[in-house]
């Protein structure tokens, strides 16, 4: 007994030699893992994908013709991780890496789309109806105006198809969208970074434009929330920002509605910004892009109207495209 | 404050941390789909933190009484123009892609580039002359005079911040308002001068 008293009083001993060091070593410690909790805390790390529905599709991407139709690109697709992770969704965060985190499980059931306006045949269509369109894939570029750009294979049916069955009104020249507005579901529309609700807008041959598609999904599944669930618009040829995500009305008009962007900021963000190499931003030459996932030694050249000009540069004729960008 | 070092080496080594971790998720793939937009708001926002701490010394020992502090402010400095040197590289390789030609007429198109690049060069000649030796050699009176140059660079770092968001203010507004309440309180003592006998800073650093 004694002897085990002995050699415990020895420990006390060199801790208390120690002491110094210890305590050096606590305060070093804890410091820096403060220092480090707080920094990963500004800097979460990315989320995993929800797990979506899967979609059926015809494969019209593969078929002869939808290559020069645009439908489909052999460029390399963009990762599913990287699609679900980079957003710019500010519903749920300005943070392009938040937007995931904010949005997860965000509820796209019921949800309805009113379509009206200037049309014969007024509808609300229910989600399900909307998936009972044929839906198809298509491999899109997607460029935002930051000056990055992404491949990504869409599921959805055109605008078109959907605007044919309104019947819309020899008085309708242009189609306004707009996403929801619920502060309860969309946390971030409680600030007042942007005018809630977004909305957008497009010229009516720009919406029947074949490679204007509503998008119910990608990579074959439903939309994840981040993406712009349950349905979005995406408009390959202009820059991101007008591909508008969880649209809830639909409306047919005689005059150019207002769009988000250009309220924000009318001498940045055109009605129109179709992607042009020719016109920069204030903030960013428009000349290069970033294409994710790709080496960061070297920019990508941005081509006119997204690479689409071929399929779309008819429809701005004897348009100057600086002054309508 | 008796343990100066190892206080110092304290700040040195949670100075480093960011970048550690930024390195660490570099390395592991973890730094999201776009890693040179994330590298460079990562490293822009450690030098206005570092900055804005850098400006917080003078003010926090007039209102403390905590003279102590004036010990770390050169190495805060420093970090802000360590960090600022990474942000610009970040800007010549994710930005430029080492086009070292573009740059310039890049600084002309656009404000917010143009603010930055103020900003460090603000702040490159205040490193340069952070050493004890070059205290000496300027006369203390010149050295403070001309680190007086880090009130400009941290306005135009916080305008470089401010002219960059497309519309969430709230982060660079943040930090404007911080710049606002330091400066100003560097003006209201100017005009106030405190009746308490609070020693008068010194801006030279003491050894």
């Amino acid at each position: 007994m004694k002897n085990d008293i002995k050699s415990s009083e020895i420990t006390d001993k060199k801790v208390y030699l120690n002491r110094r060091l210890f305590l050096r070593g606590a305060a070093l410690l804890t410091t820096t893992a403060a220092t480090g909790l707080l920094y990963r805390k500004l800097n979460p790390p990315p989320v995993e994908k929800p797990k979506g529905d899967s979609l059926v599709t015809v494969a019209k991407s593969q078929s002869s013709d939808a290559a020069r139709n645009g439908f489909t690109t052999n460029e390399k697709l963009t990762a599913i991780e990287d699609i679900t992770n980079y957003n710019n969704f500010y519903e749920f965060s300005t943070s392009k890496q938040g937007v995931a985190i904010e949005s997860a499980g965000f509820v796209t059931k019921p949800w309805n789309v009113s379509v009206g306006g200037l049309v014969n045949k007024p509808t609300t269509f229910g989600l399900e109806e909307l998936l009972k369109f044929q839906q198809e894939e298509r491999i899109y570029r997607l460029r935002c105006v930051e000056r990055w750009s992404m491949v990504i294979p869409w599921v959805g049916f055109p605008l078109a198809t959907l605007l044919e069955k309104v019947e819309p009104t020899s008085q309708a020249k242009y189609v306004a969208f707009q996403t929801l507005y619920d502060p309860k579901r969309m946390p971030n529309q409680s600030t007042g970074v942007l005018d809630w609700p977004y909305v957008e807008g497009l010229r009516l041959d720009e919406a029947m434009h074949p490679l204007t598609l509503l998008a119910t999904g990608l990579y074959g599944e439903t939309l994840p929330p981040q993406d712009g669930a349950p349905i979005r618009l995406v408009v390959p040829w202009k820059y991101g920002y007008k591909s508008i995500k969880s649209i809830v009305k639909i409306t047919l008009v005689a005059e150019e509605p207002p769009t988000t962007w250009n309220i924000q900021a009318p001498n940045e963000y055109g009605f129109y910004s179709n992607v042009n190499p020719n016109v920069s931003h204030p903030r960013w030459s428009q000349a290069e892009e970033h294409r994710i996932g790709e080496s960061t030694f070297s920019a990508r050249n941005t081509l006119l109207f997204n690479g689409y000009a071929e399929q779309v540069a008819h429809l701005y004729d004897g348009m100057d495209l600086r002054k309508y960008y | 404050m008796k343990d100066l070092r190892f206080s110092k080496f304290i700040l040195f080594t949670n100075a480093l941390v960011p970048l550690a971790l930024l390195s660490w998720d570099v390395y592991r793939h973890r730094v999201g789909a776009n890693p040179g937009e994330f590298m460079t708001r990562t490293t822009g926002i450690m030098t206005l933190i570092f900055l804005m701490t850098t400006l917080a010394v003078t003010p926090m020992r007039q209102i403390s009484g905590l003279n102590w502090l004036i010990k770390f402010r050169r190495m805060l400095g420093l970090f802000a123009f360590f960090y600022g040197f990474l942000h610009l590289l970040t800007y010549i390789w994710f930005d430029r892609y080492f086009n070292l030609k573009s740059i310039p007429g890049d600084v002309v198109t656009r404000p917010f580039i143009a603010f930055g690049m103020t900003a460090f060069f603000l702040m490159l000649p205040l490193a340069i002359t952070s050493t004890s030796k070059m205290v000496k050699l300027l006369g203390g009176k010149r050295w403070s005079k001309l680190h007086k140059l880090v009130y400009v660079a941290g306005i135009a770092g916080a305008l470089h911040f401010w002219f960059f968001v497309k519309s969430d203010t709230r982060l660079p507004l943040t930090f404007g308002f911080i710049l606002l309440l330091l400066l100003g309180h560097r003006l209201f003592v100017k005009f106030y001068p405190p009746n308490t006998s609070v020693p008068q800073s010194s801006l030279i650093p003491r050894k």
